[in-house]
């Protein structure tokens, strides 16, 4: 059983993979007399999620938006657009428009030789692409400096030619790298397993190319997977703060990125304007769970839709 | 790659990886950016606390300072995840096994705390369980106890963190479960809770317990959401990376090292924990 296997490996973020394996199976067991919980325990238990949910959660993410307009609209977007903030949000983009492709590139290859051919030492390999969920942020961000702090093993190089990569951008960039590495990888190696090779063995037999193949047969079947995960890494990647924090340096204008900005604003008092620029974050973590709802919803409604064919 | 015919690999693989294109491309490509961006990083670490003798590295993670930041960190996290493993498991209980209104909505907030950067959850739940937020006033006015900028703050935070994990390794295990073997319990006079406890119980404590270490790992690390809510008092509500931060600025490289090669250990050691039991829960799956 790869798939079982593959998809319980991932630490917890292989949502689409779950759903669209369990293809429905256990449903609410309505009209089954013998196993159905009596109303008070079912109402009992409902009421138990949902509260935990709300005091954890739900509450929480009001708080955001309550706490970012409660001064009005015209503080909200004033704090949007005043200049630390306009240069936060530019530099939080610049660090994603890098983090993510080269994150996406990486998943896209490792899934590929993973998924799609067997070797020695594979699950080591699995394991080890694992690792930046197991290290503190803050970790992520030590290691960098010293590499290349001024105390680090390539310090006295780059002092020389006058290169700054820590307390810069080039070390933000590489913080946020190392934290959001795992993102597509995991999210494409149990379904591109799940999914097995024979398709691309019929397109290359039938005459396309590797590149053909991998476009128009590989891509496809994954792609809401991979929407995912791209979303994720790239929440992750905007938000990440730990490890930012270490390696920026805290220079206004010019290594802040929003979650800094927000932290800055924060333990300056001013309340409103660190909501409103976290609320920027909050909506872009909703989208992204918005998406992978729709994602979820797809996959499992066509993984239903295949399920009388395939005879699963 | 060798070209002779492996004896031991089934002839099947043999036949896959000749025909599809790109191994030798990705995998190299794979290897060559997991060195470059996660293994070396990682090992200087390591060559720098060995560079500062066994002594040296000893005294540095055991003043009592750090001992009190461990207790805090790991005690926590232990806590938050047991508390996650409690309420989680009631969680994906009712997802899997009810139909109620608001189900969908429900089920998607459970991956919030993937999806919302750590310094939101921070100064939200900070001020929520704040002296005069929603939560921590009525709290502090019917209890006394103050929630935010006490060890039960850094709780609530790692809690936030945590709550993904349970749900998400017991549901899929829950919606695969078949549930003749209930209605055999119940038929053969198993009450109900005995049902649960004996037939259901047995099948999850594996994803139980890989949900536990996996919100137990990443409780231990957590640093946006929790400096906010912590007060971050040396010895009472000082965690382990917010020490690892302090020595840092404080340009104490050597004590902060140290102390990061430790919890590096305990993540590596956590994670060959949860591959294990990764593989004791697939195969109770799979039987």
């Amino acid at each position: 059983m790869p798939v079982e296997s593959a998809n319980n490996r991932s630490l917890g973020f292989s949502v689409i993979t779950n759903v669209q394996i369990i293809e429905g199976r256990a449903r609410p067991p309505k009209g089954r007399p013998a196993i159905r919980d009596s109303l008070g325990i079912r109402l009992g238990l409902i009421l138990v999620a949902i509260l935990f949910l709300a005091v954890f959660v739900l509450v929480p993410l009001i708080v955001v938006f309550t706490e970012a307009l409660k001064k009005g609209l015209g503080v909200y977007f004033a704090s949007l657009t005043e200049p630390a903030a306009l240069s936060a949000i530019e530099l939080t983009l610049f660090v994603a428009a890098i983090a993510v492709p080269a994150n996406l590139f990486f998943g896209v290859a490792a899934a590929w030789a993973i998924a799609k051919f067997d070797f020695p030492g594979k699950s080591l390999l699995i394991t080890l692409i694992d690792l930046p969920f197991a290290v503190s942020p803050v970790i992520a961000g030590l290691i960098y400096i010293l590499i290349f702090g001024a105390q680090g093993w390539l310090g006295p190089f780059l002092q020389e030619h006058d290169i700054k990569i820590v307390f810069a951008v080039p070390g933000i960039v590489l913080a946020t790298i190392f934290v959001t590495f795992p993102f597509v990888a995991r999210e494409l190696i149990p379904l591109m397993q799940a999914q097995g090779s024979e398709e691309e063995q019929a397109a290359l037999s039938l005459g396309a190319s590797g590149w053909q193949t991998f476009w128009r047969v590989t891509l496809p079947n994954v792609r809401w997977g991979l929407l995912y995960g791209v979303l994720l890494c790239n929440a992750r990647a905007m938000g990440e703060f730990g490890a930012v924090s270490v390696v920026s340096g805290h220079i206004r204008g010019l290594t802040n990125t929003i979650p800094l900005h927000v932290e800055i604003l924060y333990n300056e008092y001013k309340f409103s304007a660190a909501f409103a620029v976290a609320s920027l974050l909050a909506l872009l973590s909703l989208v992204t769970l918005l998406i992978k709802s729709i994602a979820t919803w797809n996959v499992s409604a066509s993984a239903q839709l295949r399920e009388p064919s395939t005879g699963k | 790659m060798n070209s002779r015919p492996t004896a031991t690999s089934p002839s099947q693989l043999w036949f896959k990886r000749r025909v599809l294109p790109g191994f030798g491309l990705t995998l190299g490509f794979t290897l060559i950016y997991l060195s470059l961006i996660v293994l070396i990083p990682l090992s200087s670490a390591f060559l720098k606390a060995s560079g500062l003798g066994w002594g040296a590295f000893f005294r540095a993670v055991s003043t009592p300072r750090v001992l009190a930041a461990y207790n805090v960190s790991f005690g926590t996290a232990l806590l938050a995840a047991a508390i996650n493993v409690v309420f989680g498991s009631i969680v994906a209980w009712t997802l899997v096994r009810y139909r109620f209104p608001g189900k969908r909505t429900l089920d998607a907030a459970v991956d919030l705390p993937f999806a919302l950067p750590t310094a939101v959850a921070g100064i939200s739940l900070a001020t929520l369980y704040g002296p005069n937020g929603w939560l921590g006033g009525p709290i502090l006015a019917l209890t006394g106890i103050k929630v935010a900028y006490t060890q039960l703050g850094i709780l609530v935070a790692l809690i936030f963190v945590g709550l993904p994990f349970v749900v998400r390794t017991v549901q899929p295990v829950l919606e695969d479960l078949d549930l003749e073997f209930e209605e055999a319990a119940a038929s053969l006079g198993a009450s109900r809770i005995q049902t649960i406890f004996r037939v259901v119980g047995p099948e999850l404590y594996a994803s139980i317990a890989t949900g536990f270490a996996l919100a137990f790992a990443r409780a231990v690390g957590e640093y946006g959401s929790v400096v906010f809510i912590a007060g971050n008092m040396p010895m009472k509500t000082e965690i382990v990376p917010l020490l690892i931060l302090i020595k840092l600025e404080q340009y104490d490289y050597r004590g902060a090292t140290a102390i990061a090669v430790i919890m590096l250990v305990i993540s590596f050691l956590l994670l060959l924990v949860i591959n294990a039991l990764q593989r004791w829960s697939n195969a109770s799956r799979i039987r």
